[in-house]
């Protein structure tokens, strides 16, 4: 595992959606890597793929991977369901994460860390000892009590539904963690907390890929690489200016 | 005996009915399959008049209830098998039905040291010790062993509250005044085909009485088991409560797997009086048949019905149904008294090749009389799940109000789900409100769950857990634990 140069390998990654005659392509070659410790941030325009790529990665049954890999720590894990590359340390935050009436959100908070505790061969938390992990985790990202007794994302604004995703990262300390436009529909304040969250993850064992549309949340966490995605493809490579650069000109220089 | 000789089905000749090949049915789960090697006592099969007479005399019954018997059986002749629900399944042969088996022992058992050690073995192994040493401390138990109640504990103390607590076949001779009174008086002998046919012969089941003012100092219990590969089981529950009392009483079923179907046909009444109040839970694991291919299974058709005579009286049925090839049961209360309380909490899982066709009747005649229904229905694989209901509101129950909520959530696979729900007002004075509901689990939420490292699986059961939770929490604490676990484990193996 320590052996690997990078902690997560995308090579020449192809993805499809749909059965036989409804098929489209999405990803058509990604080249991805990702060093423990960095910080990349993906970019680019409406329907480039980016959600795509961060689903495939953590093993969204829809895609169906045609062509390429994708190793983390060396490993291929396309092989894998998505709760064993969770488990493996994958974490990715959804855009949209979805609704889930009747469970309750500390009760699924506990259960996913201790199917972490598990996974690394450690006993599992009984509810007074998660409580206390909890609480500490949601004091820092500003959260009240209620969010423990309701049902999972039920009812949460757009913004409160975000800082659930951080408040789970947080819980399970992944290794990678891939955060699909955390920071759409955060007003300035809790895109603060947000950016604070990811910051505190953030360290020399850990990688971030952020996807993102905008410069703004790159304000907050600073990037070490940016890429561009459009069309399936990563089309540009740079470092933090490319973020601005983008922001101040657009994608379609890169496009064409 | 004797002068039924000549009617062949009716021999009672006593045979050994223990089964040699253990579990017939492969190819699932069900841990309570497996069957008790005792030796019974059981008449032949089929049913005529000498059938009900020798029952009646083999337990020694006063002739009020063999006139109840006759009665019953008359009517029965003329009846049809009702062919309204939803389920489908070949007709039954009635004469095919062995009527009256028990465990081959003293007719009369002083202790538990009486009882055949391999029946409380099995119920031992079903997690239901009824020795003094290792019952449960908080639950009194009646344990009935195919048609007949093999043990009930904790009876001393529970007679120290006056609380009687025993096999009705043993308060038919010590009671028969309550008996005679209350049995039939909620489900009358007539009131459907499989109820006529219970009150023709059915055997044993639990008798509960509680005297006034009183609360019944632990929770009730009666446990069935059915082991007898060609008998059908057919008992009889009768529970009073008094002025102002209380009593929880719950109810729990296996039986081992057998390629063959068996019928169940039960009959349970509930009176309340004023102010008393019955809460009555199920937890039903019948074995439902070989998942893959359908074969096997329990019949499960049973008439459950609750009376609240007195005033603010209240009965709550709560039912978490998983096992069964067919059920066909609808926990109902009539609600007599003024501003009596009528309640039905259902949770129904169906998976493999089962049918339910369940769900409940209030009927409101008493003024500002109140009922709530929630029902939960989970379908997976080719299964079929429908909700009844019928709310009926009477021309002098004004004031009267009904919620009722019904949520069908379908597991993948072939499976369907229905909701048959009938509403009858005859006053502009009451309230009657109708939810209902139908959702999939969806491939995003498995995967959201999966995304977090919870394995696909224990996502399906966390969010059926939660779907149903409305129910579960009306249940006594391990009991919902149980039927958590039930439902899990049903699930298991029904993920596409």
């Amino acid at each position: 595992m320590a052996t690997a140069d990078y902690m997560l390998e995308v090579k020449d990654l192809h993805a499809t959606i749909g059965e036989e005659s409804a098929i489209t392509q999405i990803l058509k070659g990604i080249n991805l890597s990702v060093k423990a410790g960095e910080v990349h941030a993906i970019m680019g325009p409406n329907g480039s793929g980016k959600s795509t790529l961060s689903k495939v990665i953590a093993g969204h049954p829809d895609y169906t991977v045609s062509k390429g890999v994708v190793l983390l720590n060396g490993e291929n894990i396309l092989e894998l369901e998505a709760d064993e590359r969770s488990r493996k340390g994958i974490f990715l935050g959804f855009q949209y994460p979805v609704e889930i009436p009747g469970v309750n959100n500390a009760e699924f908070l506990r259960m996913a860390y201790n199917q972490k505790r598990k996974a690394e061969g450690k006993e599992e938390a009984d509810p007074l000892d998660f409580e206390e992990i909890l609480d500490a985790r949601m004091k820092i990202l500003d959260m009240d009590d209620r969010y423990k007794e309701r049902a999972i994302n039920e009812g949460f604004s757009g913004g409160e539904k975000k800082r659930n995703e951080i408040l789970q990262m947080a819980i399970l300390d992944p290794a990678l963690a891939i955060l699909d436009e955390t920071d759409s529909g955060l007003d300035v304040d809790a895109l603060k907390i947000v950016a604070g969250g990811i910051n505190r993850l953030r360290g020399p064992g850990k990688a971030i890929v952020l996807i993102t549309h905008y410069q703004r949340l790159l304000d907050y966490v600073q990037p070490d690489v940016v890429h561009v995605l459009s069309g399936g493809k990563i089309v540009q490579t740079g470092d933090k200016e490319l973020a601005l650069e983008v922001e101040k000109k657009g994608y379609d220089w890169l496009v064409k | 005996m004797d002068n039924a000789a000549n009617k062949a089905p009716a021999s009672a000749v006593p045979t050994n009915a223990s089964v040699g090949a253990p579990t017939v049915a492969n190819g699932d789960d069900y841990k309570f399959g497996f069957t008790t090697d005792v030796e019974m006592e059981k008449f032949g099969k089929g049913l005529n008049e000498d059938v009900i007479r020798a029952i009646s005399k083999k337990k020694n019954e006063p002739a009020f209830l063999l006139d109840f018997r006759l009665k019953a059986y008359k009517k029965w002749l003329t009846m049809k098998e009702p062919n309204w629900a939803h389920v489908k399944y070949p007709a039954i042969d009635y004469q095919d039905i062995v009527y009256f088996a028990q465990p081959k022992q003293k007719p009369t058992l002083t202790g538990l040291d009486e009882v055949d050690p391999e029946i409380l073995k099995t119920f031992e192994k079903l997690g239901i010790p009824l020795d003094e040493q290792k019952r449960l401390s908080n639950v009194a138990v009646d344990a009935v062993f195919d048609s007949v109640s093999v043990a009930t504990t904790h009876k001393k103390k529970l007679m120290e509250h006056g609380v009687i607590f025993c096999s009705i076949s043993e308060a038919v001779h010590e009671y028969p005044e309550l008996i005679e009174e209350y049995l039939g008086s909620v489900v009358p002998v007539a009131d459907n085909f499989y109820a006529a046919l219970n009150s023709a012969v059915f055997t044993d089941g639990s008798f509960v009485y509680i005297p006034p003012d009183t609360k019944c100092p632990m929770e009730l219990s009666t446990y069935f088991r059915i082991n007898t590969e060609e008998s059908g089981q057919f008992e009889r529950t009768l529970i009073v409560c008094a002025e102002n009392s209380y009593v929880s009483y719950l109810e729990g079923c296996t039986a081992p797997k057998f390629d063959t179907n068996q019928l169940h046909a039960a009959v349970v009444e509930l009176v309340t009086l004023d102010n008393a109040e019955i809460k009555y839970s199920t937890v039903q694991n019948w074995y439902s048949g070989d998942p893959k291919t359908g074969k096997g299974g329990i019949y499960n058709f049973v008439t459950k019905r609750g009376k609240c005579l007195g005033r603010k009286s209240k009965i709550s049925w709560t039912q978490v149904e998983t096992g069964s090839a067919i059920t066909w049961k609808y926990p109902s209360c009539i609600l007599v008294g003024e501003e009596s309380v009528g309640e039905f909490y259902s949770v129904a899982l169906t998976n493999g090749y089962m049918q339910a066709d369940t769900g409940t009747k209030m009927i409101h005649l008493g003024k500002n009389t109140k009922s709530s229904i929630i029902s939960k229905g989970i379908a997976s694989d080719h299964s079929s799940n429908a909700y009844r209901g019928l709310v009926r509101i009477g021309k002098n129950a004004t004031g009267s109000r009904n919620f009722s909520q019904c949520d069908s959530m379908l597991v993948g696979g072939e499976s369907s789900a229905h909701t048959f729900p009938y509403i009858e007002t005859g006053n502009a004075a009451s309230q009657v409100e109708h939810e209902a509901s139908t959702s999939k689990i969806s491939e995003d939420q498995l995967f959201y769950f999966q995304s977090r490292g919870v394995p696909r699986e224990e996502a399906i059961s966390m969010i059926v857990n939660g779907f149903c939770k409305d129910v579960f929490n009306q249940l006594p604490m391990e009991f919902a634990v149980e039927a958590q676990k039930l439902l899990a484990l049903k699930l298991e193996n029904s993920v596409g």
